[in-house]
């Protein structure tokens, strides 16, 4: 029934709901909504006890490498849920986008000319993600110029880039990509095996990333058109918000937030594969959800994404360090994922019921 | 039980008593919604609950048909104390509700939808010729000419609220509970749902009725109960009471909707020109070369049945949909070709029909929401200032007196006419030259509805030019200078403020239908 819709039955004057915070402060209330940080800090303690490695600063940056990757693509990914929609396509295009950047790590042939192009590294990681902005771009403009449904659009895209991945390698993975000197190409490494003080690269580009797409959100203009139209659409562009344009930047954005993740990750592995980051796209929607987004969109901040993403790569790093088999890590991620989606309907349907 | 304890004041009749309120009250958590609530109900008779939104009426309703518990008093019924733990419990005890938003599924037809949950089964399944039959004879008895094999979403608003009556119908009820069943039904449907109801009422079913048209409310009910903050303020029969009785109870006050401002008219500020909008189902054209001019100071009143093109017009003009011909000019400058968004800044501000649909985001705070038109005032160079913001967010609160906890409140906490105040404050932070409203008052008090005019008069008076739309006659005769009736998407009349509410209500074709 649909009482939750109607409109409140009390009087005038009173504003003191139960998510009216201050007046209604208790021990449960913040559990509840700090509870991917408290979860975060159970999953360290617990390892802790459990492994005398992990809880070192080495490990910890390890699996921060590790959270990088899910991280950068988690961070698409709550744009594009604050937008009320999903994004199934971001693992294909981490394998296209690592596929591309191996194909011009090999230099590109123009055969009407007779050369081979050795593009420098930086030019291969614009290049990449321009490809990446592209794809995302597709997607963005199928749902919200031809209004096809978003789960629809980017499950198509999905198979396309990972069809053009494979086509592009004919199945096979680039093993080479540290280019040679005297091309002029080397450095492709860095992204994954450099440090600046001691943590890594991706580390930093996650950190750095998280922290624009945080004041994105919270400060400019447009997180507060992101917030209002996936909060409500009509309403949001009857007050003059561009919501067609919002809709196509969010997928744009993760496209090539995407590709980013893909140069991460061919860098780290030191291969691009076209088979890489499958499944990817479920983690990155898994740790949006356990950092209190909600899928029907609105609902979400960059702080519970992130600390939702350092859970589940923490937790699955810390089984792998305690010898649980990866069959276990599965079941448990499911657990945490359910829990957490269990606990966003108390947070948001539960103040709403009465 | 004996029920004889405390009775309500002005015990109005000794016909017998199915159902009795004695002492109901309902608090969430520090928030009364309803405090100590004492009336009967008598069989076969129609008991009509008046008050403002917020008053505890829904709040009332629910508890009576077991959908909410009460937090304490009881309820008897045919002199037994009850308790019903839901909804069903109390259905199976004879007690049905027509709620107020429609529960339908649209892509089920009428008949599956009025058995929907109590299917008749046959030897071979459900009995579908059967169910079809009944709801002919619903149908029939409610005069409304539907295939009962109708998909719902086919049908007129108007229509569907009949298919939800006959819903409530096709339950045999000795109690039937209608909130707001009229809102969306033709002068002629709504006739017909009274007939209804005397015959209902003819064979002993008891009726509670829940109207924000008080008039039409008064031409059907025996007795009148009337809330006020969750306390009942007055009881008594039909015999003892009128109008004025009945809102003087209601608001404590006398409450006037005002009357057209002495305001300075100056230049054209909105001149709609031939403006046509085609039916994209390949109908009559829904605006139909309509042309009006609204001066600076001016306020005009758009009056129609539902259908008649009001909507349409004032969407077409904010630039939601689409014109296929004719022209928009906003102070002397044509804006047919431009966006929403360049509309709104360059003057032209549209508050919807459908607050909780288009008017508001409900995931966020009052006073992002009063905010959200007007973003870029408050943004300097990448980002949002938030001590500008909070100054825009505290005069909107303040000008359009929205009574909140402040702009960080949720805004499902604040009651039907705060949101509207809510639409409409975010619409005058934008600065237009010109508003439309369409039908600004629909589901608010006449506390609010007095508010939302005064805004509106103060504004004229300030130089705003006004536009709303309204299906209630005396809401016309109100503050506007100029009252224009649509029909079929077109201006079938157009009159000054000295109109009665019957030449109004001719010209959009009201008697025609009935």
């Amino acid at each position: 029934m649909d009482e939750s819709e109607r409109e409140p039955t009390m009087s005038d004057t009173t504003a003191a709901r139960p998510s009216d915070k201050k007046s209604d402060f208790s021990i449960a209330r913040l559990l509840l909504e700090g509870r991917a940080f408290f979860a975060l800090i159970a999953i360290i303690v617990v390892f802790s006890i459990l492994s005398p490695n992990y809880l070192t600063v080495s490990n910890f940056l390890t699996m921060a490498s590790h959270v990088a990757i899910y991280g950068i693509l988690a961070i698409g990914m709550l744009l594009v849920i604050l937008n009320g929609g999903i994004d199934l396509s971001v693992g294909s295009i981490l394998a296209l986008a690592g596929v591309t950047a191996g194909a011009m790590m090999q230099g590109i042939e123009l055969q009407a000319m007779g050369v081979i192009l050795y593009p420098p590294v930086w030019a291969v990681v614009i290049l990449t993600c321009v490809l990446g902005a592209l794809v995302g771009a597709v997607n963005g403009v199928l749902i919200a110029v031809f209004k096809v449904p978003a789960f629809v659009a980017t499950l198509g895209v999905m198979y396309v880039a990972r069809g053009i991945a494979l086509l592009m390698t004919n199945g096979l993975t680039y093993n080479n990509l540290s280019g040679r000197a005297e091309l002029g190409n080397t450095g492709f490494d860095w992204l994954g095996f450099s440090r600046i003080a001691g943590v890594q690269i991706s580390v930093i580009v996650l950190a750095l990333l998280a922290i624009l797409g945080g004041l994105m959100l919270s400060r400019s203009s447009f997180g507060r058109w992101l917030y209002a139209s996936g909060g409500n659409e009509r309403a949001a562009e009857l007050s003059g918000v561009p919501t067609r344009r919002v809709k196509i930047t969010v997928y744009t954005l993760s496209g090539m937030l995407s590709a980013v993740a893909g140069l991460v990750l061919a860098s780290q592995l030191t291969s691009a594969g076209p088979t890489a980051g499958v499944t990817y796209e479920l983690t990155a929607i898994a740790a949006v959800v356990i950092g209190g987004a909600a899928l029907t969109g609105g609902r979400g901040t960059m702080r519970g994404t992130m600390l939702g993403a350092f859970v589940i790569g923490f937790l699955s790093d810390g089984l792998v360090i305690i010898g649980v088999s990866s069959y276990w890590q599965t079941v448990f991620t499911g657990a945490v994922i359910v829990l957490a989606v269990l606990m966003n309907s108390l947070q948001y349907g539960g103040g709403r019921k009465s | 039980m004996n029920i004889a304890g405390e009775m309500p004041t002005g015990d109005p009749d000794t016909r017998e008593v199915v159902l009795a309120a004695r002492n109901v009250a309902k608090s969430y958590g520090q928030v009364h919604a309803l405090k100590g609530v004492n009336f009967d109900i008598h069989r076969g008779q129609v008991t009509t609950l008046f008050g403002e939104n917020g008053a505890g009426k829904s709040t009332l309703m629910k508890i009576l048909s077991g959908v909410i518990q009460p937090t304490s008093g009881e309820i008897i019924l045919d002199g037994q104390s009850v308790a019903f733990n839901n909804s069903t419990e109390a259905r199976d005890l004879g007690i049905s509700i027509i709620h107020q938003e429609l529960s339908l599924a649209p892509n089920l037809s009428v008949r599956d939808n009025i058995f929907m949950g109590r299917e008749i089964m046959g030897a071979t399944g459900v009995n579908f010729a059967e169910e079809e039959r009944q709801t002919r004879a619903l149908m029939s008895e409610l005069e409304e000419d539907i295939d009962p094999l109708t998909p719902v979403e086919e049908l007129r608003l108007g229509q569907q609220q009949i298919v939800e009556i006959a819903r409530a119908l096709s339950v045999d009820s000795r109690i039937l509970i209608m909130d707001e069943p009229t809102s969306a039904l033709s002068a002629s449907e709504v006739e017909v749902l009274f007939k209804v109801i005397r015959d209902l009422t003819a064979r002993g079913v008891s009726i509670v009725y829940i109207s924000h048209h008080l008039e039409e409310a008064l031409t059907i009910t025996d007795h009148a109960v009337v809330l006020r903050d969750g306390t009942m303020t007055a009881y008594a029969p039909r015999a003892e009471i009128d109008l004025e009785w009945i809102v003087r109870n209601m608001v404590g006050e006398n409450y006037d909707l005002g009357s057209p401002p002495d305001s300075r008219q100056g230049d054209v500020a909105l001149s709609i020109r031939e403006l046509t909008l085609p039916d994209p189902a390949g109908g009559f054209n829904l605006v139909d070369g309509l042309s009006l001019d609204v001066r600076a100071g001016e306020i005009v009143c758009i009056y129609g049945l539902m259908g008649a093109g009001r909507t349409e017009l004032l969407e077409t003009c904010a630039g939601r949909l689409q014109a296929s011909d004719g022209q928009i000019v906003l102070e002397g400058k044509e804006v047919s070709h431009l966006s929403i968004a360049e509309r709104i800044a360059r003057g032209l501000a549209l508050v919807p029909e459908d607050r909780q649909r288009d008017g508001l985001v409900q995931t966020m705070s009052v006073g992002e929401n009063l905010s959200l038109a007007s973003i870029a005032s408050f943004t300097r160079g990448l980002f949002t200032q938030k001590r500008l913001e909070q100054k825009l967010v505290d005069d909107s609160i303040r000008e359009v007196t929205v009574k909140t906890s402040g702009g960080n409140a949720a805004i499902g906490s604040l009651s039907g006419g705060n949101q509207q105040k809510v639409v409409i404050g975010k619409m005058l932070a934008t600065k237009p030259r010109v508003i439309m409203l369409d039908e600004p008052s629909r589901g608010i008090d006449i506390g609010a509805k007095a508010e939302v005019f005064r805004l509106l008069s103060e504004g004229a008076g300030n130089g705003l030019a006004v536009i709303y739309s309204t299906s209630e006659v005396s809401e016309c005769l109100s503050i506007a200078h100029r009252i224009i009736v649509m029909h079929k998407g077109r201006i079938s009349a157009e009159f000054d403020s000295t109109v009665t509410k019957e030449q109004i209500m001719a010209a959009s074709g009201e008697s025609v239908a009935a």
